[in-house]
């Protein structure tokens, strides 16, 4: 019990420091902040599907880049969208794509799986990058932001960085919040199940192919809410949302962070985040502009974190805390 | 359509198609015998190339460049498993594909340090520069046929083995089961470098000869992995004569999707939509057996 | 006049060239225990998995109740009321016992595509899944990890899990293997209560278990059905002792 309740403090430590922080730090940080929590968002997504139900997709990104790019096509040039009907449809629309998707891949195993959510999310890179459906390869410019409007009142302006923060912060928490009920639930449970013995749920007369695929638009869903904030962010929507270099470093972000944990893949996005930041800043050495090339030295990261650390972070400190590598139940 | 065209794309399809199988019966073999699977086995069609284009302007000629590239990607195949993908072999799925994508990043930024993000031609070596004549407008060039036989002669070697060696006979079990290597007499340690290295040169290979006729471009890997993947979803993973069947389809179905005109309902399909055709058969595979068409049921 | 839960008419499983299980019919009665006995590789399990939709028959027939339940996938199956353990542990290793019978007992639930409410607040649920734990007698064992518990023990988890799905039919698959005479001894006793309100099939090789609680004996030898009957009649047919009783296996 002393575990939970250090780990409860700590989540709330951090709670209180995020909504704090835009007090504190200047506007870069705030917005390198509001990244790293629609990253968290993200990686929480994955989780749910990874961590929890077994499936290692590689081709989440395209529910994130569906929904950002469904609020540019949703906005007229030049002037806003509206919000209130913007954010449920763009989540909608990753979450019918999820359907689509989901009811041809979920009845693969193994590492089939991960082939088909690879090349079913490689085809939507190409499908927006060859055609002129959404810009192409340069993607398309959000010129103005959403409107949140009720009435005559802005509950808040998302042209302005902090409320943008303010709003990635609660959809984070309320993100959290939402998977944790689901994941107590009757439904999580089947999803556990699933992921330890999946023969055995089917004798005892479960449907998995309906929950995983379930688990599957859930996920895309959310990963759509992580999307959507990401264009209301950079204002910008590119085929890179769909690409599978995202959908690897999300799924490095779990892995880091401990899959299966929840909160740890929210860390590991802030990990993930900072090295790239990180790396990206780093000077010339050696004749080579170790900056630009900041994939060549992120990549061997991942290299050495695949051999070193199968449980991530938290499986790590797990294991120098001496306990025993289970499942978390 | 015009039987003359018609036949072109039959050839280019078939080309195109076994050039696949080159690039994707590596990627299926290794994970057959080993059960590693390797997403950076597309970045070896790339060095392959590179090194091609590298070694054919270096020793100015195509043919001494050809098995110095082979020799080299072997070596760094060699390297490679006894280094990091030994490693793999016991892990899971997920392991080793994070572990090989973060090579994907080294291979991408070490080529791009060493020679730069510019796309390069390689010039088709003189003796297969001609062009056979089919009308008095339309030829088919030599070199296209040439890449074909190549892969049909490598094709006609994989069988040999498969069919006719001991370590054939493995494959054939379609087993990444060590006593069964152990009891056929065979180094197992030595058996899996041979073949990762034999796995990646194949997809070097492919790179290199596909190279005067396709460019040396840096994203050139990874295009060419995801259709490899397509391939044995379809085919069937670990499944040679899988890959073989599917890689010849999808080089069919591609290339004449790129030429068809198709419009349904005022709707333009082909060729706008040309790139998707290859998903949408793997869709309808999926639907009819997930675990492809020569696949074991998972 | 007690009824058929089970029949089968003709079942056939053929792997390649080899045939596992050859035209074998058989009925299972409510409040009955057939045993299925024979020596190893005699087709034991792949009818048991035939029966459990976990292989799919080449030939033949299998009729729940008044269902023709043939080729049907193993979810349906459970979901008619075949409940089912496995010769080699099947288990939920890293959740604890009480989990492992309350995943087993929540399948009963008309969905599980619940959101909102947490699953441990199911009450009825919960307490499927307590009784099963107590049948087997690992009351006390619920909050332990299935992954620390005895081999005996896991068996008995095995058997719980099948129970809490609160079947007509169990297809029990050497639900003895490693346990030692005393667990045996309770699960014979298990055996017996189930009976009344269930129809069992049992495959075993503890001899001293099966003469104990069977009705009626089905002997298998290389995938057929070489005779059938009481168990008196089974001790006393000369067929079933050449070929199997006599060897090692006798009391």
């Amino acid at each position: 019990m002393n575990a939970n309740r250090i780990a409860t403090a700590a989540l709330l430590g951090a709670l209180v420091a995020l909504a704090l922080l835009p007090f504190l730090g200047e506007k870069f940080t705030v917005q390198i902040c509001t990244k790293i929590m629609i990253m968290a968002i993200l990686a929480m997504s994955l989780d749910l599907l990874l961590g929890y139900t077994g499936l290692v997709s590689f081709g989440h990104a395209a529910f994130y880049g569906a929904a950002g790019y469904a609020l540019a096509l949703l906005t007229p040039q030049y002037r806003a969208a509206n919000f209130w009907t913007s954010f449920p449809l763009a989540v909608a629309a990753s979450a019918l794509l999820a359907i689509v998707i989901g009811f041809f891949v979920v009845r693969t195993r193994g590492i089939y799986f991960i082939m088909v959510t690879l090349a079913f999310a490689q085809m939507l890179f190409f499908l927006f990058f060859d055609t002129k459906i959404a810009g192409g390869s340069d993607g398309i410019y959000i010129d103005v932001r959403p409107v949140a409007r009720i009435g005559a009142w802005q509950p808040f302006r998302l042209d302005d960085f902090m409320h943008v923060y303010y709003l990635a912060l609660v959809l984070l928490v309320l993100t959290y919040v939402l998977l944790r009920v689901i994941l107590r639930s009757p439904f999580g449970r089947v999803l556990a199940g699933i992921r330890v013995n999946e023969h055995r749920m089917l004798s005892l007369g479960y449907p998995t192919f309906r929950y995983k695929l379930a688990c599957f638009v859930i996920s895309g869903a959310i990963a759509g809410v992580a999307g959507y904030l990401s264009a209301v962010q950079f204002g910008v929507v590119n085929p890179e949302m769909l690409g599978w270099h995202l959908s690897a470093a999300v799924m490095m972000m779990v892995i880091l962070g401990g899959m299966g944990t929840l909160a740890g893949p929210a860390i590991g996005a802030a990990i993930w985040m900072l090295l790239e930041l990180g790396l990206q800043s780093l000077p010339s050495a050696g004749g080579v502009d170790l900056g630009k090339h900041w994939q060549l030295l992120m990549g061997g990261f991942i290299v050495l974190a695949a051999l070193l650390l199968p449980n991530g972070l938290i499986g790590f400190l797990d294991r120098v805390r001496g306990r025993r590598d289970e499942s978390h139940d | 359509m015009e039987f003359n065209t018609f036949l072109i794309q039959l050839l280019n399809g078939v080309q195109y198609g076994l050039l696949l199988f080159l690039v994707s019966s590596g990627l299926t073999l290794v994970f057959g015998i080993m059960g590693v699977i390797n997403v950076a086995h597309g970045s070896f069609y790339m060095i392959g190339a590179y090194f091609a284009w590298w070694l054919a302007g270096g020793l100015g000629s195509f043919w001494l460049a050809l098995p110095a590239a082979i020799a080299l990607t072997m070596a760094i195949g060699l390297v490679l498993e006894a280094l990091l993908i030994k490693r793999l072999y016991r892990r899971d799925h997920l392991s080793q594909v994070l572990l090989t994508y973060g090579l994907i990043l080294v291979f991408e930024e070490t080529r791009s340090i060493l020679w730069g993000d510019d796309v390069h031609g390689v010039p088709i070596p003189a003796i297969l520069s001609a062009s056979i004549p089919l009308t008095e407008t339309l030829s088919y060039p030599v070199y296209r046929l040439w890449i074909s036989a190549v892969c049909l002669l490598v094709a006609g070697l994989m069988y040999w083995v498969i069919q006719k060696t001991r370590l054939g006979m493995m494959i054939r079990a379609g087993s990444a089961n060590r006593e069964m290597v152990q009891s056929l007499g065979l180094n197992i340690e030595l058996v899996y470098r041979v073949v990762f290295a034999a796995g990646i040169t194949l997809a070097g290979l492919a790179g290199m000869i596909a190279s005067p006729v396709s460019a040396v471009f840096p994203g050139m890997g990874n295009q060419v992995l995801i259709v490899c993947f397509v391939v044995i979803v379809i085919g069937g993973m670990g499944s040679v004569k899988g890959a073989m069947v599917a890689s010849l389809l999808i080089g069919l179905v591609d290339t004449f999707g790129k030429v068809l005109h198709l419009e349904i309902g005022g709707l333009k399909l082909l060729p706008e939509l040309s790139s998707m055709t290859v998903y949408l058969l793997m869709a309808v595979i999926l639907l009819w057996r997930p675990e492809g068409i020569y696949g074991r049921r998972l | 006049m007690t009824e058929t839960v089970l029949r089968t008419q003709g079942l056939t499983r053929r792997f390649g060239g080899l045939v596992a299980v050859k035209d074998v019919s058989l009925e299972c009665r409510m409040g009955e225990v057939h045993a299925v006995i024979g020596p190893n590789g005699a087709g034991k399990t792949t009818l048991v998995n035939l029966l459990s939709g976990d292989l799919e028959p080449s030939a033949g027939k299998v009729v729940l109740g008044d269902e023709d339940i043939t080729g049907l996938a193993p979810y349906l199956i459970s979901k008619l009321g075949v409940g089912r353990s496995y010769q080699k542990t099947n288990v939920f290793l890293p959740f604890t016992a009480f989990e492992n019978c309350r995943l087993a007992a929540q399948s009963r639930l008309a969905s599980s595509m619940r959101f909102f409410r947490p699953a441990l607040a199911d009450r009825e649920v919960n307490a499927a899944a307590g009784r099963a734990l107590a049948a087997v007698g690992l009351e006390t064992r619920g909050s332990t990890p299935v992954a620390e518990l005895s081999h005996g023990e896991q068996r008995q988890v095995e058997i719980a899990m099948a129970l809490a799905t609160r079947p007509r039919l169990l297809l029990l698959d050497e639900p003895l293997a490693g346990m030692g005479a005393e667990e045996s001894a309770r699960i014979v006793t298990l055996l017996k209560g189930l009976a009344a309100e269930h129809a069992i099939l049992l495959v075993e090789h503890d001899m001293d278990a099966v003469f104990a609680v069977a009705d009626v004996l089905t002997v298998m030898v290389n995938g057929m059905v070489l005779e059938s009957g009481t168990p008196g009649h089974i001790r006393s047919s000369r067929a079933v002792q050449e070929a199997y009783l006599g060897s090692e296996d006798a009391e």
